[in-house]
């Protein structure tokens, strides 16, 4: 015979799990969840320096094989021919509330100066690799455009296509003007290779993989994040609830 | 029910005591079992500042066609219905490695489970941060749980363990106290287990570690810090397991009362 004591042991098991699905999937309990998020930025942007480094390391720590995830090639005809001609005419467009907008050609970005960093690449899902990063601060293209004083965000939009939408991500003005934030064009010493991002990729060293946007095409400074895909500020974010701050 | 006048009803648990414990039995799971999710994401475990795919994990949960599989070091342990491979509420087999009634939420959700485990973690921070605070102030761990020198002899731990294990636990005066076992155990999790979960977390948030780097130096890299992170959590497991079970033998209807109503009726002395 079954006590009691088990019957309401095991209701009570099986009715808390429910109860926590249940509570995850109500609009309600998710923002009142949320709300962990602002405090997290909040607490993370008041006790610590805002523009600290992230750790650089020797190429003696570097991972031998950088792992690549999300898209691994972008799948619409115009990218394919951008890498058979080896992206010699791809541009990189920064307007929105900016004073002087740009289109701007590998050459020209490479032509600028760039920074080289050994830092690490920490996924969401929980892996890291350490791998160099060679790229054009993100702060001298914005300052080369000039930045409006309404912009508040800068939106990365970028070439490939994640379910439905092209993705994009986006960052506010601490991470967008930290000397560390670069569009890169190499990793490890070679040219940018499809799987990591080419021929541009965002690196943000304080924040997790996704807020790394690849193949990125254009950057655009904005002053909210309202008016971007679904609200946002990113692809996972409008797509699958995550965090727009992503430095935890 | 008359209970005998010798047996009287002694205060014991403070009211904060008693408050920080309920918060935490909530918070705790919430974090054990959204963190499991969190895993699921990569089940996988690395020493040092990197690890994913290629690198050598000493722990994995996996599966193959028909198993699932946990592997630690190069010991494989087949854990089909359990870990890596088993049947979920509608009779789907599902191959991830910590199983449905596991983890919040009980389908695959690595966002959903990050914004449990991200917020609770507050709630477990500032509750410890408060009772650390407020117990060494009004001298609760120095009073209560700090042991004294004889009860370190390596003669009274031998004999407090085998008391347990004939499952002869303290009656009278005795029971009003923390036994040496109880003491060590509850000074192991509350400065030991809970300070160094805590830092861990914070070891594998990348803001954090580029301003705070000597988390990172203390912890041995990122990928460490999961690790330390996952065995801490294991542990915290088998403390609640271990001490839902001296509950159960010490009389759990008494144990759970003195800890909403902080009073406790003293155990019946043994006919020795």
């Amino acid at each position: 015979m079954i006590s009691r004591r088990e019957v309401i042991s095991s209701l009570g098991a099986g009715g808390l799990l429910a109860g926590c699905d249940r509570l995850d999937r109500s609009p309600g309990f998710r923002e009142l969840l949320r709300s962990g998020e602002g405090l997290t930025m909040r607490a993370q942007r008041l006790i610590t320096d805002r523009t600290a480094l992230a750790r650089e390391f020797s190429a003696s720590d570097m991972s031998p094989i950088f792992r690549a995830n999300g898209t691994r090639m972008p799948s619409s005809p115009e990218y394919a021919a951008h890498a058979a001609s080896r992206f010699a005419d791809w541009r990189l467009v920064i307007d929105g509330l900016v004073t002087r907008p740009l289109s701007l050609s590998l050459a020209q970005l490479g032509a600028m100066p760039a920074r080289t960093q050994i830092t690490r690449h920490d996924c969401v899902e929980g892996w890291s690799a350490i791998g160099q990063w060679t790229g054009t601060p993100l702060k001298l293209i914005l300052e080369a455009a000039g930045l409006r004083q309404s912009a508040r965000y800068i939106v990365f939009h970028c070439a490939d296509n994640l379910g439905p939408a092209p993705y994009y991500e986006s960052i506010d003005l601490i991470d967008a003007f930290h000397p560390q934030t670069i569009m890169a064009w190499a990793l490890n010493g070679r040219l940018l290779p499809i799987p990591n991002g080419a021929p541009l990729r965002l690196r943000v060293e304080r924040q997790l993989g996704y807020k790394h946007a690849k193949y990125v095409r254009r950057v655009e400074a904005v002053a909210s994040l309202a008016g971007i895909g679904a609200g946002k500020g990113g692809y996972w974010e409008d797509h699958s609830d995550y965090e727009w701050y992503a430095g935890i | 029910m008359a209970e005998p006048e010798s047996r009287p009803l002694v205060y014991r648990h403070r009211l904060s005591t008693r408050i920080w414990h309920w918060i935490n039995a909530i918070t705790v799971f919430v974090m054990l079992m959204s963190g499991l999710m969190i895993f699921n994401a990569h089940p996988r475990l690395y020493w040092g500042h990197y690890g994913a795919n290629a690198d050598k994990a000493w722990l994995q949960i996996g599966a193959t066609a028909t198993a699932g599989q946990l592997r630690i070091g190069d010991v494989t342990i087949e854990t089909t219905g359990l870990l890596g491979r088993w049947t979920d509420a509608e009779g789907n087999v599902q191959t991830r490695a910590f199983p449905h009634w596991a983890t919040i939420p009980s389908y695959y959700s690595l966002s959903g489970a990050r914004r449990w485990h991200l917020a609770f973690a507050w709630v477990l921070a500032i509750g410890a941060l408060a009772y650390w605070l407020t117990s060494l102030v009004n001298r609760h761990v120095q009073r209560d749980l700090a042991p004294r020198g004889s009860e370190l002899r390596p003669g009274h731990i031998w004999h407090d363990i085998k008391q347990h294990a004939r499952l002869r636990f303290p009656t009278g005066e005795a029971a009003t106290r923390y036994n040496i076992l109880q003491k060590l155990s509850y000074l192991g999790v509350i400065f030991m287990l809970l300070p160094l979960i805590i830092l861990t977390g914070l070891g594998m948030s990348p803001a954090m570690d580029a301003a705070w780097p000597w988390i990172l130096d203390l912890l041995g890299g990122r990928q460490s810090a999961r690790s330390i992170h996952f065995i801490c959590a294991a542990l915290f497991a088998l403390f609640i397991v271990v001490h839902l079970v001296m509950v159960l033998l010490a009389g759990p209807f008494n144990e759970v009362r003195a800890m909403i109503t902080g009073r406790y009726r003293l155990p019946k002395e043994r006919a020795e």
